[in-house]
């Protein structure tokens, strides 16, 4: 019976996965469908379904939209999906501006805006405000951030930290609002009718106004006022929508379209088939709705098929959330592998294994998935870079585990691949995770060389570093770490840290040598630069003390508990200098992070001075 | 007996491990001072020094005794070599460590040969425009045109407060140099407005202030110097003139001009050709035409910017390629051939690398209607290849070195 516990619980962690990968069948409108259309964001071809999650992420710090927030979860409040939400804001502003998407944290920002604080009877949970609630203080929003503009970023307070987000937040909802259509015309299916019939007239009356004779006053005001709106539109760099047609081959605005038509050209197919969704989605029609956007979905599909596809795929996996999942079964292995070393059972220490090896799967079918949807190497970005550092430490524990069988391998890889799947959860906040490689970036065989083999190393510190704190909290605060599993442990550590040894320096290494490549220079004290340096030299620190004597066992532990101070450094600290080449990724939340887990890194370096005969482990050993 | 001591001293282990830890020190402070001191300042003050007497963080001096870059740089070295030349043994035990060790010491050999041999200079090409000579990015010259005969005295001569004497630079007057300022900012003297006193009456000084301004510390700046200098030939003085790299170089007085722009397009190439307008002094009927530039060094060969492109994702400002199609034409060998410099994609070409840089093309450049124009980055190393070597050679030392251990280590436990 107990030989069968791995296998079941695998089973039913695999088949919740399963279940999690079927899309929900849209009962009225098909928003599944119009999640799956292509077009044009940040620069590549994304489903509308990734830009209204990232667009949701940016503002609401959610992927879906709970339009009832005062509610408690037991009062079963609504929540719907970021692409109904999305088209609704594109194509019926007048429910999306009721919705509570902004998410305001900031107690004098609620202040400053006259926000209702939390109150379920005026339906406010005092964090998330609808565009409708903040529209009436908009004027004193303005006036505060163009303050705080002229302020450098670095000396800012939270409050004025929260205006500029709110404005980097508005900013975005109106350029969703105005991508599809006008966002301030009512009734835009007739609008667009209008504005194709007063085009004659008022193309030749705006060509007489030029040309300095008389015209047609309500001709050209008419006219006029509609190209206004266009000419607003494309002011704020909308997402591209329309795929190329008529001779085009670039993926164009909205507006392109609606303000090439005056000049003699036709008006692009697309433009009347979005006012038709306009139109079905304003009068709450699904029937229409769903035919206007099988018809456009169908001469998609016949003209640009890659297109198509692209999108459908990453809408998959978009719908799959490969790490988010493999993160919850790396919580349940991780305790049940914990529990192993109490009661010792080899049952318990199998299932974990075996429930670290099905995350794990889920995982690389993730991480393979994003490569071959962005044809890019692992590590692009920090995100990935998160991704890629806990793919690695959990195939090392994997092996770890299988040439010891003590648990210690599972337990290492469950944890750090939990801890990274979160730390990239929250990166994913900033914005697109497959974001275009900038000019100097754009090589995917430096990408691997140098990128990939430094992240690798930092796999290597981190993972020798987790290790060495299951010796400490193991020896100092259980019996369980005798003198067999604490040499076990000693020789992982050395191990993996002449593993981080040869990664970290060929990735330095190769760093320098891009470098040259691409500036002249190999080696120019950056940043980032040093903190892989520190690495490189750390880890050959910690090996000639180890060869010369100087340290033991304990040293070892501390060294390594070291190790993860100067890897996180590396990874996350130098990018908050806000100086240098790598200086992209600065969170205030991140840094607060960061500061918590060098921290708690030195409260162990200090335990593990502790004197021996306070070691719970060392005294159950001479007992 | 006392060489048996400095070798016992150098080829210790403990040396390297308190080498390593004082190395890691000076890479973190060198690298958070690099907040308050740019990067420039920091190399200079941590890397490229012998020892440390301050430390300069979060706006505070606090006084310290560190050994610099070179010291533990040198020392490492001594140390490495030493210990190779005493430890080293033919077994296949230490094969890898020992390639490892040699390689590191072909990296800082390199590193240390770099930085003594190498040099870096910058080509400026507007679309169609050809040169055979590339501008140092750090050294200036103080240059007196006369006919076509061009006398060149280095900035590094010119010292604040001392006279530089005709005998010196074969010229007929003496140069007093009142000030030298290696970094400097302008202002431009508008009229009805506040101005102070003018540094002169003469050229460019009477319609512009020049003041000094801390060392630029960012990487994408530099220094951009201007010196005030007293021309006295035996006769008299011929009155104080203010030279300055900002009304030589090109992108700078257009950056000024850019600045004035909205002053009205007239008003602004007007304020841009007072700064560029060359001076001239005359003594003893002959005329000297002058100016403080960037140092050139000359090519046997021409390069011709024929199309500077800058290509950006669909949709976004993100550069998705920088990409300079520059002809060489070389008379020696007969050579003339197109060839494409982009990010990532040097050219290697007589003994020079020319690297893309910086770039003003595409979209922006065409709406403010301005020549596309390319920056290439060209340096001359001749140990850039130690780096790839000696990185083999770690790589290769430790992957032999760990093997043998993790085979050893396999080994004995399938024997438990």
């Amino acid at each position: 019976m107990k030989k069968w516990i791995p296998l079941v619980l695998t089973l039913v962690m695999a088949l919740w996965f399963l279940g999690k990968l079927q899309t929900p069948k849209d009962a009225t409108f098909a928003f599944g469908e119009l999640a799956r259309l292509p077009l044009t964001a940040n620069g590549r071809i994304v489903p509308l379904d990734t830009l209204a999650r990232n667009s949701l992420l940016e503002i609401r710090e959610k992927q879906t939209v709970n339009t009832e927030p005062w509610k408690a979860w037991s009062e079963n409040p609504k929540i719907i999906s970021a692409t109904e939400w999305l088209a609704n804001l594109m194509m019926n502003p007048g429910v999306a501006n009721d919705c509570p998407v902004f998410r305001i944290d900031n107690p004098d920002l609620v202040s400053l805006l006259k926000l209702p604080e939390k109150d379920a009877a005026k339906k406010s949970d005092g964090k998330h405000y609808a565009w409708n609630q903040i529209e009436p203080s908009l004027q004193a929003l303005d006036q505060e951030n163009t303050r705080v503009q002229g302020k450098e970023a670095t000396s800012r307070t939270a409050y004025e930290n929260a205006i500029s987000k709110l404005h980097r937040r508005l900013s975005l909802y109106a350029q969703l609002e105005n991508t599809l259509q006008p966002a301030d015309v009512p009734d835009w299916p007739a609008a667009l009718a209008a504005y194709e019939q007063s085009i004659p007239a008022g193309a030749a009356a705006v060509q007489a106004q030029q040309a300095g004779q008389p015209f047609d006053t309500n001709a050209f005001t008419a006219f006029v006022a509609y190209v206004q709106h266009f000419q607003f539109m494309a002011s704020l760099e909308t997402p591209l929508i329309l795929a190329p047609a008529n001779g085009t081959r670039e993926w164009r605005r909205m507006s392109d379209a609606l303000m090439a038509a005056p000049r003699g050209l036709a008006m692009d197919k697309t433009v009347h088939d979005f006012a038709r969704l306009a139109g079905a989605l304003a009068a709450n029609q699904p029937g229409q709705f769903n035919a206007a956007l099988n018809d456009y979905r169908a001469r998609l599909a016949a003209d640009h098929p890659k297109a198509v596809a692209k999108a459908k795929a990453e809408f998959f996996f978009n719908q799959m959330e490969p790490f988010y999942n493999a993160m919850v079964i790396y919580v349940l292995a991780g305790l049940l592998a914990c529990f192993s070393w109490f009661n010792l059972s080899e049952t318990l220490r199998r299932s974990a294994l075996w429930l670290v090896g099905l995350a794990f799967l889920i995982h690389t079918t993730g991480l393979i998935y994003r490569m071959v949807l962005e044809g890019r190497p692992p590590v692009t970005n920090l995100y990935s870079s998160a991704i890629f550092i806990g793919w690695g430490a959990v195939l090392i524990g994997l092996i770890l585990e299988k040439l010891y069988k003590n648990g210690i391998g599972a337990v290492v890889a469950s944890v750090i691949g939990f801890i990274t799947l979160i730390i990239a959860h929250h990166l994913a906040l900033e914005g697109d995770t497959m974001e275009m490689m900038r000019a100097v970036l754009d090589s995917n065989f430096w990408l691997s060389v140098h990128v990939v083999t430094i992240t690798i190393g930092y796999v290597g510190a981190f993972l020798a570093g987790f290790l060495a704190l299951i010796y400490v909290l193991r020896g100092l605060f259980t019996k369980t770490l005798d003198a067999d599993t604490g040499k076990a442990l000693g020789r992982m550590i050395y191990g993996v840290v002449c593993f981080a040894t040869l990664f970290s320096f060929i990735g330095t290494v190769t760093g320098g040598i891009w470098a040259d490549q691409s500036w002249g220079r190999f080696w120019g004290w950056d940043p980032k630069e040093n903190g892989a340096l520190i690495i490189v030299l750390w880890n050959a620190l910690i090996l000639h003390l180890r060869w010369g004597g100087v340290i033991r066992e304990r040293g070892l532990v501390n060294c390594a508990i070291g190790g993860n101070i100067v890897t996180a450094w590396s990874w996350f600290g130098v990018n908050m200098l806000g100086i240098g080449l790598h200086s992209y990724g600065f969170t205030e939340a991140a840094f607060k992070w960061l500061v918590f887990f060098m921290a708690s890194q030195l409260v162990f370096i200090a335990l593990v001075m502790l004197p021996a005969r306070l070691w719970r482990s060392f005294k159950a050993r001479s007992a | 007996m006392l060489i048996t001591k400095i070798v016992k001293f150098f080829t210790s282990l403990r040396l390297t491990a308190v080498l390593l830890a004082f190395a890691i020190i000076l890479v973190f402070v060198g690298t958070l001072a690099q907040a308050d001191d740019g990067l420039y300042g920091a190399q200079a003050h941590y890397f490229k020094a012998w020892f440390i007497f301050s430390l300069h963080l979060f706006g505070h001096k606090f006084p310290v005794l560190l050994p610099g870059g070179y010291l533990i740089g040198t020392l490492l070295l001594v140390n490495l070599v030493v210990t190779h030349i005493y430890r080293f043994e033919l077994t296949a035990k230490k094969a890898g460590i020992q390639l490892a060790h040699a390689g590191i010491i072909l990296l800082l050999v390199g590193q240390l040969a770099t930085d003594l041999m190498a040099r870096e200079l910058q080509m400026h090409l507007a679309e169609g425009e050809t040169r055979d000579y590339s501008d140092s990015a750090s050294e200036y010259e103080l240059n007196f045109f006369v006919g076509d005969q061009v006398v060149a005295i280095p900035e590094t001569l010119l010292k604040p407060g001392r006279d530089l004497t005709a005998e010196k630079t074969g010229l007929p007057f003496a140069i007093r140099v009142k000030s030298l300022w290696r970094n400097s900012d302008l202002t431009y003297r508008a009229p009805m407005m506040q101005n102070g006193p003018a540094l002169t009456t003469n050229g460019v000084g009477a319609n512009f202030d020049f003041k000094p301004v801390a060392d630029a510390s960012a990487m994408d700046q530099r220094n951009i110097p201007t010196a005030v200098l007293e021309f006295l030939p035996p006769a008299g003085s011929l009155g104080t003139w203010v030279v300055s790299d900002w009304a030589t170089d090109p992108a700078l007085v257009e950056s000024l001009r850019s600045g004035y722009a909205q002053m009205g397009a007239a008003v602004a190439q007007r304020i841009a050709a007072q700064l560029a307008a060359p001076q001239t002094l005359t003594t003893g009927g002959q005329s000297f035409t002058f100016a403080l530039r960037a140092a050139r060094v000359r090519h046997p060969f021409s390069l011709t910017l024929l199309k500077a492109s800058h290509t950006v994702y669909p949709g976004t400002d993100i550069p998705k390629d920088f990409r300079s199609r520059v002809r060489i034409d070389n008379s020696a060998t007969k050579e003339q051939r197109e060839v494409e410099i982009s990010m990532n994609h040097p050219l290697r070409y007589g003994g020079y690398t020319y690297y893309q840089y910086q770039m003003d093309a595409g979209q922006a450049a065409k709406m403010a209607g301005r020549t596309p124009t390319s920056v290439l980055q060209v340096v001359r190393n001749p140990s850039w290849l130690t780096p790839y070597l000696g990185c083999t050679m770690v790589g290769a030392g430790l992957v032999i070195q760990f093997l043998y251990h993790l085979v050893g280590f396999l080994t004995k436990r399938k024997k438990q």
